[in-house]
């Protein structure tokens, strides 16, 4: 018991240092910010961000000639406060990108084990078709999705799932071929465990972590694939603010020089995918040496 | 080596095949496909005669023989919007869309490339760094916001390129820097894991020892070999920049299949989304298959392992 109370501790305490060595700090801190301002977007955003008033159309920020303290970061083309939209945009990056991501690495991480594990025709069928999808140009395919059901926040989820499922299922694939061959997985065939066991107790645990690096690096690809739909109109509809359809807007008032309707959205959007990709590239060698490569 | 080619043939052909399966079925079961064909506003009349000329009574599989038959007669409808045949638009459009992506191709690799270089020679130093910031910028902005904020700078406030449209040099500049960053980014990361792979290789140390000049030994050994994979990658993302230019080509109105895609889901026109689709994954499907050809053209390692 002494000696737990001495030793632990302190070696817990190098282990945990040696862990978050060259953490991405600020990246964190910037995912959780967001994360943050998404949860409680009601409670911060000083307006309503689908309602406007026409006679206060395109205020600039609060700091330029002609704009209020009243509208921050200035009003749009409808008189919609930019500071309250970009409040409640953030709300559906996370949404969205967070959920799609989870649908994609669902169907893709079940996909790449029954692939690599079962082997034969069912891995030659699911190759091949991850393959052919790969093939084709991500936006465009989407786009092309979207086309056919219709857009909807829904439905844009499902689409970007089934359009990033194929970057997982290749991946969790190789491993799992990898995987088959260790110790641990022909004992528990030789105990007689069946083929979903194995694949469910002992095959996924270990891929996992391949998952969730594979998840935060496609963040950022899902988030601008999102910004670039709602930008296109065929992702979130109107009045939902969602940043690629506020950059659409702001598009509008760009050549008079209305800043602030573009820098501002694109600079939130940009802020999210680096945080993301910086933290996937620190998780990607820590958890993962496998996946250095990639 | 025939061998090889001719299994490498078979698979693009069997993708090819499960592509139009996906693109079909997508359009077949997610709905009432008449919805999709028939133009918006159509009187019953027509979507009657639509139903009779897709044969929508018919079997699936019938319906999927004679999908096939025309695109293999390159028949992809006709466009709502416009009134010509998808495919004369398509080609039309191509042009355009090439010289957007040459550009931007030379641009990528103008800065990857060198960057590139500098990073593996100067492995762990400020430049290396600095091209990991540049890198991860280059892959975190969205191009559309690039070329947004290019737009502000260059046309709104300097008053030096026009904002859209095509016709001249400098109509290509914005367009060109704002799709090649993001490739560009991807061109130097290839260089510099390429170049370091090289650098630690033994004829590297030999011509080394032999006391070359450290400049000759990157320049004429080094460079030389480390480029092979970039040009893989560069002859990739020309077909892959044609079919993803959509969000550029609709911010700066430059007239190629981007554009065009983005006129078929305004207006509504699903046959030209259907055949962008189509055409940009045939297209990855075919460029891939050349390339690996031609690897084996070159490379005899390759033709012995098959």
């Amino acid at each position: 018991m002494a000696m737990r109370s001495e030793a632990v501790p302190l070696s817990s305490r190098a282990d945990l240092v040696r862990g978050l060595e060259g953490f991405p700090l600020l990246p964190m801190a910037i995912l959780v910010g967001i994360g943050v301002v998404a949860m409680f977007a009601g409670v911060l955003a000083p307006h309503d961000p689908e309602v406007g008033s026409l006679a206060l159309r395109f205020r600039p920020p609060a700091w330029q000639a002609g704009g209020s303290i009243d509208h921050l970061l200035g009003t749009d083309h409808l008189g919609r406060d930019v500071l309250s939209r970009l409040i409640f945009g953030a709300r559906v990056s996370m949404v969205v990108g967070f959920t799609a991501v989870m649908v994609a690495g669902a169907i893709g991480t079940a996909l790449g084990i029954v692939s690599g594990y079962l082997g034969g025709w069912v891995d030659q069928v699911i190759m091949r078709v991850t393959d052919t999808w790969l093939a084709l140009p991500a936006l465009t395919f989407a786009i092309f999705l979207t086309a056919i059901v219709g857009p909807s926040e829904m439905n844009i989820v499902i689409i970007l799932g089934a359009v990033y499922w194929t970057r997982y299922a290749r991946v969790i694939r190789g491993e799992v071929l990898s995987l088959k061959q260790r110790e641990f997985v022909r004992l528990a065939i030789v105990a007689g465990c069946s083929k979903v066991t194995i694949m469910r107790r002992h095959i996924l645990p270990n891929v996992l972590n391949s998952a969730i690096v594979l998840g935060t690096l496609m963040l950022g690809v899902v988030i601008v694939t999102e910004a670039s739909l709602s930008f296109l109109g065929v992702g979130v509809p109107p009045p939902k603010p969602a940043w690629g359809l506020m950059l659409a807007d702001g598009k509008k008032g760009l050549m008079v020089g209305y800043w602030w309707l573009t820098v501002l959205p694109g600079s939130c959007i940009m802020l999210m995918v680096l945080s993301a990709n910086l933290l996937g590239d620190w998780l990607r060698v820590k958890l993962d040496p496998q996946l250095r490569q990639l | 080596m025939t061998r090889y080619i001719t299994r490498r043939i078979a698979y693009s052909l069997l993708s090819l095949f499960l592509l139009s399966l996906t693109i079909f079925l997508f359009v077949r079961v997610t709905g009432d496909p008449t919805t999709l064909l028939v133009e918006p506003g159509a009187s019953q009349a027509d979507i009657d005669a639509m139903r009779e000329r897709f044969g929508l009574d018919r079997p699936i599989w019938v319906q999927y023989a004679s999908f096939v038959q025309s695109i293999v007669y390159g028949d992809f409808g006709q466009s709502f919007y416009y009134r010509t045949p998808v495919l004369e638009l398509y080609l039309s459009r191509l042009p355009n869309s090439l010289l957007l992506a040459l550009a931007a191709m030379a641009f990528s690799l103008l800065i990857g490339v060198p960057s590139g270089i500098l990073a593996a020679v100067r492995v762990g130093r400020f430049w290396d760094r600095a091209g990991k910031v540049f890198s991860l910028l280059g892959l975190s902005l969205p191009s559309f916001w690039v070329g947004l904020v290019l737009i502000l700078f260059f046309s709104v406030y300097l008053e030096w390129l026009p904002s859209s449209g095509s016709g001249s040099v400098w109509h290509l500049l914005m367009p060109a820097f704002a799709l090649g960053w993001y490739f560009a980014a991807a061109h130097m990361r290839l260089t510099r894991s390429s170049m370091l792979e090289v650098l630690g290789s033994d004829y590297i140390k030999l011509a080394r020892l032999k006391g070359l000049p450290e400049s000759l030994v990157i320049a004429k050994h080094a460079f030389k070999n480390a480029l092979i994979p970039v040009l893989t990658l560069a002859g990739i993302n020309l077909v892959i920049m044609i079919n993803v230019a959509v969000v550029v080509e609709t911010v700066f109105a430059w007239p190629g299949i981007g554009r065009l895609l983005y006129e078929g889901i305004t207006f509504r026109d699903f046959p030209v989304v259907q055949a962008v689709v189509l055409l940009g994954g045939a297209m990855i499907v075919i460029v891939n298959l050349l390339i690996d050809i031609l690897y084996a053209v070159i490379d005899p390692r390759i033709r012995l392992e098959a």
